[in-house]
């Protein structure tokens, strides 16, 4: 089906299509063939660039799971860690509990905010360098590149019959892709369990289930859309190409062919005249060498990713035809007017949506930091009885139960001290533990949420009404002047 | 009415020969796909039928139930519990409180044998009602710490079928003529008065040293040993005003309350003694 021209579908069948398709017999299908693309090999300054980014960041991803920061016994020494079971997340010095999942969103934040301040001052620089789509698509071209040559020999590979030597390049270039993929998923899991640890347990063949869902998951995704989709993810299923033109202004700099300098384009032979004719030779190169296969002289489109790498293939031609170099740069649209006119427009890096981006971004940046800085390592939470709300002692006393949970984020041993605050004569026993005084002592675990049943006793006379408030405070015994956590809530008894 | 069927002009379908006032129905049956599976799911019912034990005396040719399945399960589940199960069966009751894990496992059993077994009289929460104990309280009946619990639990009260259960009768001083209104009356205000200490003279104060104290108590304070309550205290189990003390002492209560030794198995009652104890009252 693929092989097959689009218009050449079998005209439909029944009565009532055939009536809705009366008007024209060009019966067009709405899905468009995939155009094969053979990226041409470049050398350059933006390639060069490209290969150091996609090493420096491989390296990142591959290595960053090694690096070990002490926590003392018992925690794990993983600098970065998603520990599921355990529901704790460890960054460096940092430690999250579930219940601080917004330092994540906060994460998010940042990211969106940064990519839109960095795509409104160069461009697509995140989709042409650092998206993990670019940067796994690139090492799988290069590979690809290494086992069957350049784009020529690909195309004529790609043609021709099922010989000996394409079925042992096209194997080699599969096996190799689908092993970068597996050591890409193997990574990928080391960042959820201890690296060294894993790295055991697959060499023994003892990793979980889970673990060989996760790895094979993410090897299956790696080896597709880097391998098998490439451009398409770009074009279609993202969605950061269709809105970020939402961050683009005539200061943004994008990859730009100076029309008014290449066209009238045309064939060039040595040694004539460059009047009345543009300094475009039409030799297709930037097109060859582009990674989504478009034609940037038709200017700034959806599928450019901005690499630059036409940059490099153009600046080649230019060079061998002793033309200034730049005919296709990357370049604000303001300049480009400026340009055309033989003048030139300054670089602006101050704009009011930078200017707004920057603020925003060190706004989050100061609450995610300040939120950090003053974290606090120990939480409570308090939850009434509501079966029964109420019991009633043999003295007439009114006692109300409550579950009171500390959390305790220290990795120390803690004591803390809890009274009440509200109602006078009321006292405070603890299930298992001290019982029928003003004050009750708890005793925490590092690193634990702690749970104890709170029995709070008051006489009849002493509440307001069916509801009272009270108040626990809770002070923690080794610091005296640590802040109090007091915990409001209510004292119920009967009509009074 | 019925007329031949025939071509309609307009679409060129037969219609279904039927005639209503010049309007004719086009005969556009069920596509053949969909009859298809509709009998091919009769036919897969009926296997049903084959497969499964459907009706009484049936087993199904496989011998399939899921109730098998079920005590697989559970098997499987008890297997798990073995080892906490055994450690319950071997420690005291007053040792498990010494072990915060087996305490854990303890209370979270104790916790659904109580809302299976105990929830439909005391409520779900243990807080009882009129004639069923509030277990969260600290007025206990036959007593309130865990040896106590787990006797009552085990043999129930007034449970004829059980010989070590818990009786105490209370006579029926009306219903029998032992006393009559105007000094059931009278005591009873003496017994409400118990509560604010008691007037020490007074009809009320002599029926109930000559009736009444030789189980509750010469104050009211109640004995366990005999489960007679204590009368001096802010809690009632028929209701704390006149009309339902006279009736207690003309008819008599006489609660009852299941034995749990033939139903449940020792470890669980050690469960629920714990579970119950440690609801607020406990001793």
């Amino acid at each position: 089906m693929a092989d097959e021209p689009m218009n050449a579908l079998p005209p439909s069948r029944g009565g009532k299509n055939q009536a809705a398709n009366a008007a024209g017999s060009d019966n067009q299908s709405l899905y468009a063939d995939r155009v094969r693309i053979y990226p041409q090999k470049v050398e350059g300054a933006f390639r060069r660039f490209k290969w150091t980014a996609l090493i420096v960041l491989l390296a990142i991803y591959y290595l960053a799971p090694w690096l070990r920061w002490d926590r003392g016994p018992g925690a794990p020494d993983q600098a970065l860690l998603i520990d599921m079971p355990a529901r704790r997340a460890y960054f460096f010095f940092i430690e999250i509990w579930p219940q601080e999942i917004y330092y994540l969103t906060g994460l998010l934040v940042l990211g969106a905010v940064g990519l839109f301040l960095v795509t409104s001052l160069f461009g697509r620089v995140w989709c042409a360098y650092s998206c993990p789509q670019t940067v796994w698509t690139d090492l799988f071209m290069w590979v690809e590149r290494m086992v069957e040559g350049d784009r020529n020999a690909r195309m004529r590979l790609d043609k021709g019959r099922w010989t000996a030597e394409r079925i042992i390049k096209k194997i080699t270039k599969h096996a190799i892709w689908v092993a970068i993929a597996l050591l890409t998923g193997g990574a990928w899991v080391m960042y959820f369990t201890d690296a060294p640890t894993l790295i055991i347990d697959i060499l023994n063949f003892q990793v979980s289930g889970a673990v060989l869902f996760f790895i094979l998951m993410f090897t299956a995704t790696t080896y597709l859309l880097a391998g098998i989709a490439r451009e398409q993810l770009c074009v279609y299923m993202c969605p950061w190409p269709r809105f970020q033109a939402a961050m683009y202004d005539e200061d943004t700099l994008t990859v730009t062919y100076e029309d008014w300098r290449g066209e009238p384009r045309g064939k060039h032979k040595t040694g004539a005249s460059w009047e009345d004719r543009g300094h475009c030779v039409d030799c297709l190169q930037c097109v060859n060498v582009c990674p989504t296969g478009i034609d940037i002289r038709d200017g700034s489109q959806l599928e450019c990713i901005g690499c630059g790498l036409c940059i490099d293939a153009c600046n080649r031609i230019m060079t061998r035809l002793d033309l200034p170099k730049g005919l296709i740069r990357l370049d604000t649209v303001s300049n480009q007017v400026a340009r055309a006119e033989g003048k030139s427009a300054p670089f602006r890096l101050l704009r009011p949506r930078t200017i707004i981006y920057t603020g925003l971004l060190a706004l989050v940046a100061a609450v995610m930091l300040f939120g950090l800085t003053t974290r606090s390592t120990l939480e409570v939470s308090l939850l009434r009885d509501r079966n029964p709300l109420f019991v009633t002692l043999s003295d007439g006393t009114i006692r109300n139960g409550y579950i009171f949970k500390i959390i305790n984020r220290a990795r120390a041993d803690r004591e803390f001290i809890l009274t009440l605050d509200g109602i006078e004569d009321a006292t405070i026993a603890v299930l298992g533990g001290s019982s029928g005084s003003g004050a009750a002592v708890f005793s925490t675990r590092p690193d634990q949420v702690e749970t104890f049943r709170v029995f709070v006793t008051a006489p009849r006379q002493a509440l307001a009404g069916e509801s009272t408030d009270l108040s626990f405070v809770l002070k923690e015994d080794a610091m005296e002047n640590g802040e109090d956590v007091v915990q409001g809530t209510v004292f119920l008894g009967p009509k009074q | 009415m019925a007329t031949e069927p025939e071509i309609d002009p307009v679409t060129g379908t037969e219609t279904t020969g039927h005639e209503w006032d010049g309007i004719k129905e086009l005969n556009t049956p069920m596509p053949r796909w969909w009859i298809i599976i509709f009998w091919l799911t009769v036919i897969w019912s009926g296997l049903y039928y084959i497969v499964y034990p459907t009706f009484p005396g049936w087993k199904g040719i496989w011998d399939y139930t899921a109730r098998k399945d079920v005590s697989v399960e559970m098997k499987e589940v008890q297997a798990g519990r073995a080892e906490w199960l055994n450690k319950l069966a071997a420690a005291s009751i007053e040792d498990i409180g010494k072990d915060g894990e087996l305490l854990a496992f303890a209370m979270a059993g104790g916790r659904a044998a109580f809302a299976d077994n105990c929830a439909p009289c005391h409520g779900s929460g243990g807080a009882g009602g009129p004639g069923y104990p509030n277990l969260l309280d600290d007025d206990w009946i036959w007593g309130g710490t865990l040896e106590n619990i787990q006797t009552t639990v085990t043999h129930g009260i007034r449970w004829a079928q059980d010989d070590d259960t818990r009786m105490s009768d209370m006579p029926r001083f009306g219903v029998d003529e032992m006393l009559d209104k105007s000094q059931i009356s009278a005591v009873a205000d003496h017994v409400l008065s118990l509560s604010g200490g008691g007037a020490a003279e007074g009809e009320g104060a002599e029926i109930f040293a000559e009736n009444c104290a030789a189980c509750h108590g010469e104050s009211g304070q109640g004995n366990a040993e005999l489960g007679a309550p204590r009368l001096s205290d802010a809690i009632w189990l028929y209701g704390g005003d006149k009309a339902a003390i006279v009736e207690t002492i003309t008819k008599a209560r006489r609660g009852v309350m299941p034995s749990w030794g033939g139903r449940l198995d020792e470890v669980t009652i050690k469960q629920l003694a714990v579970y119950v104890h440690s609801l607020g009252g406990g001793q």
